[in-house]
């Protein structure tokens, strides 16, 4: 199976929530969010935030938009005024969880649009 | 309310939040049809800020860009009908509604109506509110609010969408409020525009939806979205619009001609945003079901939201309460190469071995480095070039319940410039001073403590 980045399966947005941050992932296919529901688990992004996020991660699904609903309980230094971090808010988390490197079956990728190459601005 | 019923309104958000760009509300009222202006300026820590400034000077304590939006296009309101809802009165809405006032008669109107939504600031029946058995305990950890109640600031309940559809009942064209969910900001119109009623909870909660999709401005119309480079013309990004029917059905959609764009994708983005549990999303009117719905994409900017579905309401509302939490401090240079980085880690050791010299130290949890350009966003993962950055932000900072101690920390970090590495530079901001951390404080009130009041005055 190729390794590939999640963002060339999925589209993330991400932003605080109280002491911590929520990471929407939204899959780019039908397929592709069959397969996340799989092997996106809250183990493996709780993995993946070690470093930002000390606390708990908690996954939500909602099918109808495609959507996984990640909550990083403590990636925010304290939250809210309190937080000392150039990132207090967790916006910059969505695009840290599209880092990730994952091994998708081609069948998934045959069926998801990539996105623009580098380069390709309007 | 008798009146006759439309089968469409047409809502925008023009405001996501105090310091968005006036540009969007400005375009809104000018590019394109439109029946509802919604604005929401407040955010947690705002409230806080707001009682202080209130404290100072008794006519302050609100929003004032609402108020410098209004003299720009009040022209625009008058001529369209075009009627505006925005949470920008603070903790002042009567001041708000006053300078308002003042615009509309500076500027040769007459027979407008502004009305005030109130009710929400509890802060000063606090104590009385406790002594009645209320403990507002912390959401999130638990503890009682007698934990910290002497150094609370502001305390605003989360008030929901009906009392702004009883101002629009009363005729006004202009409706403040106080602190209030940003979904019934939009929600409040539909409430009134098609007759909705407590109960009517898939309703309720499709316009909670539909105030949830536009809440942010631009963030559903292309903007913060992952895919940028497929976004046209960011500059002039359109602000979203809601066009809505008395099912509960509606087009999230922008005008003709403006810049971004309207995806499924691009509205999938917003719903995500600050998600819970998409299954309960809850507010003072309805708990939302964010996994009911069916999105289809129309093509043209235009995409369809239909099948939302609600449950019954909470008992309680949501208080938000800040307090006076500590204060911090922080400072930032800039370190070129060559050895970036290497000067930049040496020049934070410097500044705290000359701290703990005077007798200042700070635990690791009480202070703050990080070398920006050397990837401090996604600290922790392997990104390409960040162990050698050809120039590095050191920022450096500290935080704790001790003002002197954390005061001590800016005169330190200029120093660098003449007795650090070669190479720092870039120090434009003058000392680091100590402010204030606000905490928050986010608890829950019985609803029938509760009386929000609306007030119609005419300018």
């Amino acid at each position: 199976m190729p390794v590939v980045q999640l963002q060339r399966i999925a589209q993330a947005r991400s932003g605080d929530k109280g002491e911590g941050s929520n990471v929407g992932v939204l899959a780019r296919s039908e397929a592709a969010y069959e397969f996340l529901v799989k092997v996106l688990t809250s183990e493996r992004v709780r993995a993946h935030f070690a470093a930002i996020n000390p606390g708990g991660v908690k996954r939500y699904e909602a099918h109808n938009i495609r959507v996984l609903n990640f909550l990083l309980e403590d990636s925010l230094g304290g939250g809210g005024s309190a937080s000392l971090l150039t990132d207090a808010q967790g916006k910059t988390h969505g695009l840290a969880l599209l880092r990730m490197e994952l091994d998708v079956p081609e069948a998934v990728l045959a069926v998801t649009p990539a996105p623009a190459p580098v380069g390709a601005q309007r | 309310m008798q009146h006759n019923r439309k089968d469409k309104v047409l809502i925008a958000n023009g405001q996501g939040f105090w310091g968005d760009s006036i540009l969007g509300p400005i375009r809104l009222v000018k590019e394109g049809p439109l029946d509802y202006l919604t604005l929401d300026y407040l955010a947690e820590v705002t409230m806080s800020i707001m009682q202080k400034l209130r404290a100072r000077r008794p006519d302050q304590g609100y929003a004032t860009d609402f108020v410098k939006l209004i003299e720009r296009i009040l022209p625009d309101l008058v001529d369209k009908g075009i009627r505006v809802v925005a949470n920008a009165g603070g903790v002042n809405p009567h001041a708000c509604k006053d300078a308002v006032l003042a615009v509309i008669r500076k500027q040769g109107y007459n027979g407008i109506k502004v009305a005030v939504v109130e009710g929400d600031d509890i802060l000063a029946g606090l104590d009385g509110l406790m002594a009645a058995g209320e403990t507002f305990r912390n959401m999130d950890t638990g503890a009682p609010l007698t934990d910290v109640r002497e150094r609370v600031s502001s305390a605003n309940v989360y008030l929901g969408a009906f009392p702004i559809a009883e101002a629009l009942g009363q005729g006004a064209q202009i409706v403040i409020t106080g602190r209030g969910t940003d979904p019934g900001l939009v929600l409040g119109p539909l409430i009134h525009e098609f007759g909705w009623q407590k109960g009517d909870w898939d309703r309720l909660a499709a316009g909670t939806v539909a105030g949830h999709i536009v809440e942010c401005g631009a963030q559903c119309t292309g903007g913060n979205y992952t895919d940028w480079r497929d976004v046209p013309n960011m500059a002039l990004i359109g602000y979203p619009i809601v066009e809505a029917h008395p099912d509960g059905s509606f087009v999230v959609t922008k005008h003709a001609g403006t810049g971004g764009m309207v995806t499924r994708d691009t509205v999938v983005h917003q719903l995500a945003y600050e998600m819970g549990d998409p299954a309960a999303y809850i507010t003072p009117d309805v708990v939302a079901d964010f996994t009911s719905f069916e999105l289809t994409d129309e093509g043209h900017d235009r995409v369809r939201i239909s099948g939302v579905r609600g449950k019954a309401e909470t008992p309680t509302y949501k208080v938000s309460m800040s307090f006076q939490d500590g204060w911090k401090s922080v400072g930032q240079l800039t370190v070129s190469g060559p050895d970036a980085l290497a000067k930049a880690r040496l020049s934070a050791r410097v500044v705290w071995e000359r701290l703990a010299y005077d007798g200042f130290e700070y635990s690791p949890a009480e202070r703050l480095e990080e070398y920006v350009g050397a990837n401090v966003c996604h600290r922790g993962l392997e990104v390409k070039g960040a162990d050698a950055p050809s120039e590095v932000v050191l920022r450096l900072g500290v935080k704790g319940p001790d003002f002197h101690k954390v005061e001590r920390f800016g005169p330190e970090l200029v120093p660098l410039v003449t007795s650090g590495p070669p190479g720092v530079t870039g120090f434009a901001g003058g000392r680091p001073k100590a402010t204030e951390i606000i905490g928050y404080w986010p608890a829950l009130i019985t609803k029938d403590k509760i009386q929000p009041r609306v007030t119609t005055f005419e300018a």
